[in-house]
């Protein structure tokens, strides 16, 4: 224990134990929800209320779909493929605004009209099918369990390297430290400190690039450098021939541009929020935050190569820029912008996950008179938040193949369930039940055998062409189904 | 589906969801063009052999009007769409009373 990095880990400390401030802040609204009769609580706990301002709305929603991809393994993969890789993860950047507005207010409607807390929520009312309610829950637990352990396990690494403790005693600091704040504080509690992690992967972002510019001399240095080690790497090409062709990189812009409205931990975020103010602030204030986080990171992974070159693992590029080239306590604020960016995706997935179990199959198939008894809802929801996190906890220790094949295929997986019944489900009267079967099915189903037989078809991403083959089965058996019920419709669209 | 609509058309539609729909599209719009945008700098400029690259800042001039200036322009233009464009609307389900007063605001 000798080797501990006593200067990168005490701002670190601090910045947990802001963390836990703010679950203990949020825990007094969940008690308070607790103690009133009716569905209070589960509204507390799933959503905050719905009093989203516009700068926590932006500030959760970026940090819960830029993840430790963007903070470690997108800058690491701008290092090996310079500029590049940052012209690919700029497919990011629309997503605050495409996310907010495409669902926008009609979501948020909606979920107050039919009193919605989960996407789950909103397949029900909307499809009013078991099977199909019990297969998107299933999915998000299953899908959500293995991408958090996935997640969990690159933090403890990170707190490995950075800090120089051990990966069983990092991963335990990080789990309690996850676990303690979403079980007590819910949903406000992981939106503020979401917000938190936000700003301070902001400012880590911009100290990084300019950090990096500086010590490579300059922008022209360093482009210039990025040439001398290979032309490959200012170029949109990348240095490898046949792997960031066109197409593919553009493609980049269906998965983690648009499609990410799919994913159940973003658009839950869409129906949080207070008002529609809120709401344009929040567009406003995401684009802006995606852009500086998306382009300051990659932009210094890329230059990374010239002022730090010779890095083995990508995944190193951004712990070593940090603490080579600034004083360790200013290393330690930065390199807690990675760590921000991990739990600010695994508290939302975790607090999804907890919302399938207790709301969606406890309360609809278990009980459903639980659902206005505040204090047993909250004992469940703690409870269960507490048992999934020690799940995963063990999960991350010794990862099971299952884990790595499930994460492997969880955005693609939950962007195949969810983006259509979500996205026609909202804007198309016609969609229907059966409809929604036939493009989940077709969705997942085609992608599992394209990512084993056709992985690039016709030189895109494999999940483009599984998305339209999914579109058109959706509306080509709505379209030859019975359509949905007028109760249905008149939920959805009467006043 | 336009017969599906007069089919149903028994209850009062949200008058909330013209607008909202409205404010969809153009979402989806300026994500369009931002893709559009990127591609035309990054591919437009960028596809020729790096040695006659011009740069501007440093930077390789693809680059930097394709990310750089493409972010700037479309952080602005989401902006404008939201200030000038999206309307501030209640979003607490409405009473028929409510609904009748909101589209003669509107209109």
């Amino acid at each position: 224990m000798a080797d501990i990095n006593w200067g990168v880990l005490f701002p670190l400390i601090l910045y947990f134990i802001g963390v836990f401030m703010i679950g203990i802040y949020s825990m007094k609204y969940v008690s308070k929800a607790s103690h009133k009769n009716g569905e209070g609580f589960l509204a507390e706990y799933m959503t905050g209320g719905r009093e989203l301002g516009g700068f926590v709305l932006a500030m959760t929603l970026v940090t819960t779909y830029l993840s430790a991809g963007s903070f470690i393994g997108g800058p690491g993969t701008a290092y090996t493929h310079g500029l590049a890789w940052v012209f690919l993860a700029m497919s990011q950047m629309p997503t605050g605004y495409f996310t907010l507005s495409v669902l926008g207010k009609k979501f948020a409607i909606i979920a107050r009209k039919i009193n919605a807390v989960t996407i789950t929520d909103f397949i029900r009312a909307r499809y009013k099918n078991d099977t199909l309610v019990v297969l998107c829950s299933l999915s998000i637990v299953a899908f959500f369990i293995a991408a958090m352990g996935a997640q969990w396990i690159g933090a403890a690494r990170l707190l490995q390297g950075a800090v120089g403790i051990p990966y069983r005693t990092a991963l335990t600091f990080f789990a309690i430290t996850v676990l303690i704040y979403t079980t007590i504080g819910g949903f406000r509690a992981v939106a503020l400190t979401d917000t938190l992690q936000g700003v301070i992967m902001t400012i880590g972002a911009i100290a990084l690039v300019f950090g990096t510019i500086v010590a490579g001399g300059g922008v022209s240095n360093i482009i210039q450098g990025m040439y001398q080690i290979n032309p490959g790497l200012i170029t949109p090409y990348g240095i490898d021939e046949g792997f960031a062709t066109m197409s593919w990189v553009t493609s980049f812009w269906i998965l983690v541009g648009f499609a990410v409205v799919g994913l159940p931990s973003v658009s839950v975020r869409a129906m949080a929020y207070k008002d529609s103010k809120s709401l344009h602030q929040g567009i406003i204030y995401g684009t802006a935050v995606s852009m500086l986080l998306v382009i300051g990171m990659h932009l210094t992974g890329a230059f990374g190569i010239v002022v730090v070159p010779g890095i083995a693992s990508g995944d190193l590029v951004i712990p070593t820029i940090a603490t080579s080239l600034f004083p360790a306590w200013i290393a330690g604020l930065i390199l807690a912008a990675p760590l921000a960016a991990v739990m600010s995706t695994v508290d939302s997935q975790l607090l999804i996950v907890v919302g399938a179990i207790v709301n969606d199959i406890s309360v609809n198939y278990v009980n459903p008179k639980l659902k206005n008894n505040s204090k047993i809802m909250a004992r469940i929801s703690f409870t269960s938040t507490i048992i999934v996190g020690v799940i995963i906890f063990l999960i991350s220790l010794n990862p099971p193949p299952l884990m790595v094949w499930l994460n492997l295929y969880a955005n693609a997986g939950l962007i195949s369930t969810f983006l259509w019944p979500i996205i026609l489900g909202l804007y198309w009267k016609r969609a229907n039940t059966p409809g929604a079967f036939a493009g989940i099915i077709t969705g997942v189903g085609t992608y599992l055998i394209f990512s084993k037989i056709w992985v690039r078809p016709f030189g895109t991403h494999t999940i483009v062409l599984p998305l339209l083959l999914s579109l058109i089965a959706f509306v080509i058996v709505s379209m030859n189904t019975e359509k949905p019920s007028d109760q249905i419709i008149e939920t959805f669209w009467g006043i | 589906m336009e017969n599906v609509k007069e089919a149903t058309q028994t209850f009062i539609e949200d008058p909330r969801f013209k607008q909202c729909n409205k404010e969809a599209l153009m979402g989806m719009g300026l994500g369009i063009l931002n893709l559009v945008w990127w591609f035309a700098f990054g591919y437009g400029m960028g596809s020729k052999p790096p040695e006659e690259y011009t740069y501007i800042m440093g930077l390789p001039m693809w680059f930097f009007m394709s990310c750089v200036v493409g972010g700037l322009l479309f952080t602005i233009l989401a902006i404008i769409m939201v200030t000038k464009f999206f309307k501030n609307m209640p979003l607490e389900r409405m009473t028929a009373e409510e609904a009748k007063n909101y589209e003669m605001e509107v209109n």
